[in-house]
């Protein structure tokens, strides 16, 4: 039988205040965020334990659009201010979500050293391609001879293969699903979620407005035909071989093993200093 | 020393950076993030020393940017955090500054001053950054900075850096210079009871009625921190009481931005702190601030052996500018001298103060303080 309700079952998750979003029609951030919500409803995650940081970009609005403690950083540093915050307070849950330019570009060293460390913090990463909100320039992660408002007669850098990279800097989480993956990706947020060390998953995310309509997808569902032409879906696949080509995106796990977080190592290295004494 | 207890109270003889570090401590800092650069090592490495014996965090991060956002996020998480660096990370930190300011984020900077520009001399001292302490971030904001003239000042006003950011919830810098932290000098730490430790407001409302950036009188907001149930939001966009972005209206960001000013400005007589010596009668002031003041002391006395009637007022507080003091002072002076280990940069600010009394700059490049003589001898010639 139908229930009728007053609420959407998920509109506790979201500050309905900060709404209409910023997000333009046919982007993906919105189905990101609701397979986020949902993964946080399925855990039963406690809300005053959450932390969402982002960065500088059309996704840096999603700290804002959650309803738990957020902070919108300058652009490029939410991983570094996550850092802080998961040292401070151990307890909490501490998600950075934020985009391709301000994880990779601006913020890339920041990325690689909390991998690198294996600090707790959860990194959810927006790729479009392209820096949507400034109206569409080649980022890190543009493929070649992608048109966009810097590159116009096309692009011609190495784009950066993300899953590869934090595997490399030592990510104990690594996952690739587009925004068509949506089901995949729920599950994965909650993997996420549930580690504990550094982990981090790509979303590849359409972005018909500044990136798609410049390179022959005028719109979301041609941009989404694109990623289900075009995905694989592998288990544990070898991420050096999953670079984005406009044939093929493979998606999927790629790494998910445990080792000691800095914080579980710091606490133990404090304890062993406290107990020998002054 | 009994490095398990937060406040090592006793006479010591330590290094400024050292006591910098202890009196960070001692005002409840638990947590540094901070970058290896000359002359501000030494703060790192102390902190790294003692944090783990009285339960704080000491984290090397990647660069300064990552030290200053550390920074601002552990004190978000609840924690007093501070970071030290010179010139070149000083620069390097200047965007998050500005953020810190915007959020209105307690934390303390602690900026070793070296000879510039670029890498310039980093193992020397130099007073170059004042200005940029005040005006390195863009857009209006207001910050606090505070200059050491001893070893034992380093402690002291480490801690009345933590209290200020704290009480009015703003980025507070400590602008040492190299050879206030490298210098080994006695120095006396109070027993616990007697060091004034402030802490941040915390709300009393309920998180339901919570609105975080929405002032008290003092136009400071009380701050939750995360993880405490508020589930508040906070942004660098310009944002209205509830910390939600309004970057079209004209009137939130005029509100906004002028308490940011005002909060600093309209307490700055609470803030301001300057040491008068001999300034009663003196017909020439020196105004002077760092290591330059200890020389300017010795100036003054010699001066007055002499028979010239001259005075100093050493600025504590360069941010705000202690106006009003130096406005007195001028009052009944002949003139001003400012001795400054840089091209001239507070000068200008005592000007601006001085109005129609004639300041004269004493301007000392290359990585050695002015002596006594040679500022007496500039006295002299100012006369």
């Amino acid at each position: 039988m139908t229930k009728i309700v007053e609420q959407h079952p998920l509109s506790k998750y979201l500050r309905a205040s900060m709404m209409p979003h910023i997000w333009c029609s046919g982007c993906g951030n919105g189905i990101i965020l609701n397979s986020f919500v949902h993964a946080l409803d399925e855990l039963q995650m406690d809300l005053n334990k959450l932390v969402v940081v982002s960065g500088i970009g059309c996704i840096g609005r999603a700290a804002g659009y959650t309803n738990v403690d957020s902070y919108h950083t300058t652009h490029g540093r939410p991983i570094a201010f996550a850092t802080g915050v998961k040292l401070a307070n151990p307890k909490l849950e501490v998600i950075v979500i934020s985009g391709d330019g301000d994880l990779f570009a601006i913020g890339g060293n920041h990325f690689i050293h909390a991998a690198r460390r294996n600090i707790g913090v959860k990194v959810i990463c927006a790729n479009n391609f392209n820096y949507g909100m400034t109206g569409g320039q080649v980022g890190p992660t543009t493929p070649p001879e992608a048109i966009t408002t810097t590159t116009p007669y096309g692009n011609i850098e190495h784009p950066f293969n993300l899953v590869h990279l934090a595997a490399a800097a030592g990510a104990t989480y690594v996952a690739r699903w587009t925004t068509l993956h949506v089901r995949m990706l729920t599950m994965s947020i909650k993997k996420l979620l549930q580690r504990k060390g550094f982990s981090f998953i790509e979303v590849i995310s359409p972005c018909p407005e500044t990136f798609g309509r410049r390179n022959k997808m005028r719109t979301g569902p041609e941009m989404m035909e694109w990623f289900k032409k075009a995905s694989v879906i592998e288990k544990f696949s070898d991420p050096a071989k999953a670079e984005i080509t406009t044939e093929r995106i493979v998606v999927g796990e790629f790494v998910d093993v445990e080792k000691p977080t800095y914080e579980e190592l710091l606490h133990e290295k404090m304890a062993q200093i406290m107990k020998e004494g002054g | 020393m009994a490095w398990e207890k937060a406040v090592l109270t006793g006479a010591h003889f330590m290094s400024g950076d050292i006591a910098c570090a202890e009196g960070a401590i001692a005002a409840g800092c638990r947590f540094f993030a901070g970058y290896p650069i000359t002359p501000a090592t030494e703060i790192a490495e102390h902190i790294a020393a003692r944090m783990p014996k009285i339960g704080g965090i000491y984290i090397q991060m990647e660069d300064e940017i990552a030290s200053i956002v550390a920074v601002i996020g552990a004190s978000y998480a609840g924690l007093k955090a501070m970071t030290a660096t010179s010139g070149p990370g000083f620069s390097l930190m200047q965007e998050n500054i500005g953020l810190a300011a915007m959020t209105e984020t307690p934390c303390v900077i602690v900026d070793v001053m070296r000879g510039g520009p670029s890498t310039g001399q980093p193992t020397l001292p130099g007073q170059q950054d004042v200005m940029q302490a005040k005006w390195g971030s863009h857009g209006d904001y207001e910050i606090i900075a505070l200059a050491p003239s001893s070893v034992q000042e380093m402690f002291n006003l480490t801690i009345e850096a933590f209290n200020l950011s704290e009480t009015y919830r703003v980025p507070t810098i400590v602008m040492a210079d190299e050879v206030v932290a490298h210098m080994w000098e006695k120095i006396v730490i109070p027993p616990l009871e007697e060091i004034k430790v402030v802490n941040r407001k915390k709300p009393n409302t309920p998180p339901q009625k919570y609105l975080p950036f929405m002032p008290d009188d003092d136009l400071v907001p009380p701050m939750a921190c995360f993880g405490e149930g508020y589930r508040f939001h906070a942004t660098g966009l310009t944002h209205d009481e509830h910390g939600h972005p309004q970057t079209q209206s004209s009137e939130v960001q005029t509100k906004l931005v002028r308490r940011l000013c005002d909060k600093i400005r309209k307490n700055a007589d609470k803030i301001i702190r300057v040491e008068e010596k001999m300034l009663e009668d003196a017909d020439i002031v020196v105004v002077a601030y760092g290591i330059v003041a200890r020389a300017s002391l010795s100036t003054v006395r010699k001066a007055r052996e002499k028979g010239i009637k001259a005075g100093l007022l050493r600025l504590v507080t360069l941010w705000p500018f202690p106006e009003k003091h130096v406005a007195k002072a001028a009052e009944r002076a002949k003139a001003i001298i400012v001795p400054e280990m840089s091209c001239g940069q507070m000068v200008r600010e005592v000007e601006r103060a001085a109005k129609e009394t004639p300041v004269f700059h004493l301007s000392k490049l290359g990585g050695e303080p002015h002596t006594p003589m040679e500022i007496l001898e500039f006295m002299r010639r100012s006369q």
